[in-house]
């Protein structure tokens, strides 16, 4: 039983590192990526629509590649970056390139929802473009970018299970080496009751973070 | 003269005052001139003229309306001021100048001397009162203490010292177009730019506005360009106004001018809500020629501001029994502009002559026709 919780322990700090890592560069990475796409596109302020284009693109390619196939894929990649292929580092890779661009769109969403009677009113009072990212964009968006980072948290530790796969550890492995591989029932179980309690606090905090950025309704 | 001054008075104690009729904006300098002013957008269908030969001048200190039905290019025609709209021909000049070349840095400094308030007030949700006022001195690089002065004296002013801390979404609709115009005259404009300011509030906290605007441009001297599709709002106050039509100028000049003497049809219908029609009864009655010697002639007589109405001189100038049927009458900037339906019987005078008689007397005089006898 120690023995299972000293493992259950190990998983769990794997699975926040590997998450928290990654999720900590994709929220650092994605803002700027939303704000590219959104302020880029038609009608934007830093209007470029060829580079919007070609942004949208690579954005949607990485989307589009299943998470178990583009950590594959990025093996050469990531032997690149963190010198192996093996262990909780080398998952970050994988999962930060699969998380920006999918937090990146959720952002956007939320940054194009910002009226455009905003941006209209600090232009009139002599903001500079930048300025309106700064002082209008973001922390107009922040409450639904909040939302937005709360689902990609969630999402990526889905997908840090899989990164099990190339030996990441963490909590999702463990339920597969044990639960499936070795038919261990209770060991399952009990990592699916941690996995259950992580995403509701995170989800419960996510949620009441944004309600409290949020202005709009008193 | 400091914004300090215009806080002596309380804005919820201010009430609409007519204009005085001496200050004629006419003599005062251009502070605003539209050139040949057109635009054009590309549209899906094809090119669309949204303004076209705009050609006007905007004196300094005057209220200067712009009125016209949706889609007239009211909008387009503000918002080249300051240059949120650029225009594809003719320019705009303030005090004189071409912004039309104007780079983001000469636009930046232009547009902190041309305050805009907005129909849905579009402050920063985010942001609380005191925040939505100081953010075009925070983006000026404006100092601390300064900024910390300039909005605790521009809150006073609109009379929201108490807000400071709240959020917009905490305000009613009047409150947040306070907190709207703080944030337009936080950099001493020398313009303030209103689109449809007060479409989005009830009519008493509208006449608190436009009450609170009229106190602004009174005391600070401030040049108000104004976008509207009420009448009411320009009787109420403005010195000038212009008629757009499908981006066209249809008519233009002096308030009293326009509502007493309405020239285009469009001028006419945005004036209808403000103006009775003919009573119904009479309508029924009413007929084109002089059927019986006891019918009685139906005048309409307009005053269209030109001259004091001396009542006496007219009804003695009919002759006959004068009744009096309907009136709209009202004083705008010190000038009697309306309307007055009179039936006259028994004037032996034809309709000619009534005319010519009453024309010495009022404006306009027109012989509507003829009430039968009941």
């Amino acid at each position: 039983m120690s023995l299972l919780l000293e493992r259950l322990w190990q998983g769990l700090i794997d699975t926040l590192l590997m998450v928290g890592v990654s999720a900590a560069i994709a929220l650092l990475a994605g803002i700027p990526l939303a704000v590219l796409l959104v302020t880029s596109g038609k009608g934007g302020i830093f209007e470029a629509p060829r580079l919007n284009a070609v942004v949208g693109a690579i954005v949607n390619l990485f989307r589009s590649v299943p998470f178990l196939i583009l950590m594959v894929a990025l093996i050469p990649f990531t032997r690149l970056i963190v010198g192996t292929t093996y262990g909780v580092w080398a998952a970050v890779v994988p999962l930060t390139i699969a998380a920006t661009p999918f937090f990146a769109r959720i952002a956007e969403v939320s940054l194009r929802e910002v009226d455009h009677g905003l941006i209209e009113a600090a232009q009139a009072m002599g903001c500079r473009r930048w300025h309106i990212v700064r002082h209008v964009l973001l922390p107009e968006a922040l409450p639904g970018i909040v939302g937005g980072f709360t689902i990609t948290i969630v999402t990526m530790i889905n997908s840090s299970a899989m990164a099990g796969a190339i030996g990441a550890g963490g909590l999702g492995d463990l339920a597969y080496r044990y639960g499936y591989q070795r038919f261990d029932t209770q060991v399952m179980v009990t990592v699916i009751v941690v996995l259950v309690a992580l995403v509701s606090l995170i989800q419960i905090s996510g949620d009441r973070l944004a309600r409290r950025l949020n202005k709009r309704a008193s | 003269m400091s914004i300090v001054n215009v806080a002596l008075k309380q804005p919820h104690e201010l009430q609409p005052e007519p204009a005085p009729p001496a200050a004629e904006p006419r003599q005062r300098e251009v502070h605003l001139r539209f050139v040949g002013l057109g635009k054009t957008y590309q549209a899906a269908h094809g090119p669309v003229q949204a303004l076209r030969g705009i050609d006007l001048e905007v004196r300094r200190g005057e209220v200067f309306g712009i009125i016209g039905r949706s889609g007239a290019g009211k909008s387009s025609l503000l918002r080249t001021i300051n240059r949120l709209e650029r225009p594809t021909e003719g320019k705009v000049l303030i005090d004189g100048e071409d912004i039309g070349d104007y780079d983001e840095e000469r636009l930046v400094l232009l547009r902190r001397r041309v305050g805009m308030i907005f129909q849905h007030f579009n402050l920063m949700s985010a942001k609380t009162v005191g925040e939505n006022v100081e953010l075009p001195l925070r983006v000026a690089g404006v100092p601390r203490w300064e900024r910390e002065r300039k909005v605790t004296e521009l809150l006073h002013l609109v009379g929201l010292e108490g807000k400071r801390d709240a959020y917009p979404s905490q305000l009613s609709g009047g409150q947040k177009q306070r907190v709207g115009i703080a944030r337009a005259l936080v950099h001493d404009p020398q313009i303030l730019l209103c689109d449809e300011a007060t479409s989005a509030l009830d009519p008493e906290t509208t006449q608190s506005i436009l009450a609170l605007l009229r106190e602004i441009n009174r005391r600070l001297g401030l040049t108000i360009v104004l976008i509207t599709h009420e009448m009411a709002v320009i009787r109420e106050i403005c010195d000038s106004v212009v008629v757009l039509e499908r981006g066209e100028m249809v008519e233009r000049g002096p308030v009293w001018r326009v509502f007493g003497d309405p020239r285009h049809a469009v001028t006419r219908t945005l004036l209808a809500p403000l103006q009775h029609g003919l009573p119904e009864d009479l309508l029924l009655r009413l007929q084109a020629q002089r059927q019986r010697a006891d019918d009685r002639a139906l005048l309409e007589l307009r005053f269209t501001g030109e001259r004091e109405p001396d009542l006496a001189a007219l009804i003695a100038s009919l002759g006959g029994e004068v009744s009096l049927i309907a009136s709209n009458v009202e004083r705008i900037q010190g000038r009697t502009l309306g309307r007055l339906l009179l039936t006259v019987r028994g004037s032996a005078r034809s309709a000619d002559n009534l005319l010519h008689r009453a024309h010495a007397h009022v404006d306009r005089v027109e012989v509507l026709g003829y009430v039968a006898a009941a």
